[in-house]
């Protein structure tokens, strides 16, 4: 399912070009599983599966499983709609160098949300 | 399409305000009761664009919103390119007091929004008589810090898309999108700092919680209405002062969130209608 993330996020348009200035390593956890996503000028160019032997990232996005499938269900719940309304309850930790995800955050923000069910690509 | 005026009329207010000469703008629509209002943190009056077009609010009410000093068309005060900007609890009310003077308001109703409904928490304590009636919008006694807050006035971040970014999630997501971009549009453009310093107020030096269980809603009624999307003051939080405060009345707006007024402004005054309605019915017995 995170894979998809590169198909949804390079076909919007919009997106991309906010993100042109954008390029950089981050790390995806959901769960134990880790996910290394590299973008490039604004589109995502791979999206890889670990566990990683050396992994190079600028930030990790760190949550329970069970917390990204609240976020990435279609309509989700109060507290569960938002990457700040997880931070806020404390069930996503942000970590590493924040200023890329931070001067970026709705490109972050609306990438991720690309992941919830009925999006379309 | 032809042209149309809205009834809303902007002026610009000059007012010794903390000691300093402050140039003030402020808009009203309506005559009647005064209901004065108040923005939320890094935002400025047009969040309540859609009450001042409200044809039986303004039939009723002269609802007026000042954009605070920093924010939207007033400016900060000469000096300011010298100082950081640090809103606090006591140069808030005394603005607010100051602002009702310098417009003759005789006992208005007061409805402030985040910030602005923290405010409005220390006015229904320290000056109930001076109010016909409290309303807190996204009000809770206390909030706090869930990111570093620096982040929001730094060179390598651009202030307007990160303050819009930190609170685009706090608008209820089946907000209508042309009101929810205004609102997040307001955000983009504060000043450097400015929604920062008003967070100084919002999450360190308005700190309430030991005093809030003292307002007495007897003096003045005090009415809370919070979204359930806000996660910044979250219904748990309102209904905690609720809980507290004997008298205050507590209603969770479904599908909203951080900014009722501004980011669906239809669904919003069909909660405060009732409000304004019940405060026309009781005011003044006491």
């Amino acid at each position: 399912m995170i894979e998809q993330l590169k198909e949804r996020v390079n076909a919007d348009a919009g997106l991309v070009r906010r993100g042109r200035f954008l390029s950089t390593n981050f790390l995806l956890e959901v769960g134990s599983t880790q996910w290394l996503i590299n973008i490039v000028e604004g589109r995502v160019s791979s999206v890889a599966r670990g566990p990683f032997v050396m992994p190079s990232w600028s930030f990790v996005l760190r949550a329970p499983q069970e917390e990204w499938a609240r976020f990435w269900q279609a309509d989700p719940q109060p507290g569960s709609h938002d990457l700040m309304a997880l931070i806020k309850r404390r069930v996503l930790k942000a970590e590493g160098n924040l200023q890329i995800f931070m001067a970026n955050l709705r490109y972050f923000k609306e990438s991720l949300a690309k992941l919830r069910a009925g999006v379309a690509a | 399409m032809s042209a149309s005026f809205e009834p809303i009329v902007g002026r610009y207010m000059n007012l010794e305000l903390l000691g300093r000469p402050h140039r003030l703008y402020v808009e009203e629509a309506g005559q009647g009761v005064p209901l004065l209002c108040l923005h939320t943190a890094g935002s400025d009056g047009r969040q309540y664009r859609a009450l001042m077009n409200h044809r039986d609010i303004i039939a009723r009410h002269r609802v007026i919103a000042f954009d605070m000093p920093w924010h939207g068309k007033s400016s900060p005060p000469a000096g300011w390119h010298d100082e950081e900007y640090q809103l606090t609890s006591q140069q808030y009310t005394t603005m607010i007091l100051e602002i009702m003077q310098a417009l003759e308001l005789d006992k208005p109703i007061v409805m402030g929004c985040s910030i602005g409904g923290r405010i409005a928490l220390h006015l229904a304590l320290e000056h109930p008589d001076r109010f016909r009636a409290i309303i807190g919008l996204q009000a809770g006694a206390h909030v706090d810090p869930y990111y570093d807050l620096n982040f929001l006035h730094r060179p390598d971040v651009h202030g307007g898309e990160v303050c819009a970014a930190i609170v685009s999630g706090l608008v209820g997501p089946k907000a209508p999108v042309k009101e929810r971009w205004e609102t997040l549009w307001h955000y983009m453009q504060g000043g450097p700092g400015v929604f920062k310093g008003d967070l100084h107020f919002y999450k360190i030096d308005g700190d309430i919680r030991q005093r809030v269980a003292q307002i007495d809603t007897a003096r003045c009624p005090l009415f809370l209405l919070s979204g359930e999307y806000d996660y910044s003051c979250t219904p748990e939080e309102t209904m905690a002062v609720a809980a507290s405060v004997k008298g205050a009345q507590a209603t969770i707006m479904k599908g909203l969130g951080h900014f009722p007024m501004s980011e669906d402004p239809q669904a919003f005054i069909g909660y405060l209608l009732p409000v304004l309605e019940e405060i026309s019915r009781t005011a003044g017995k006491g």
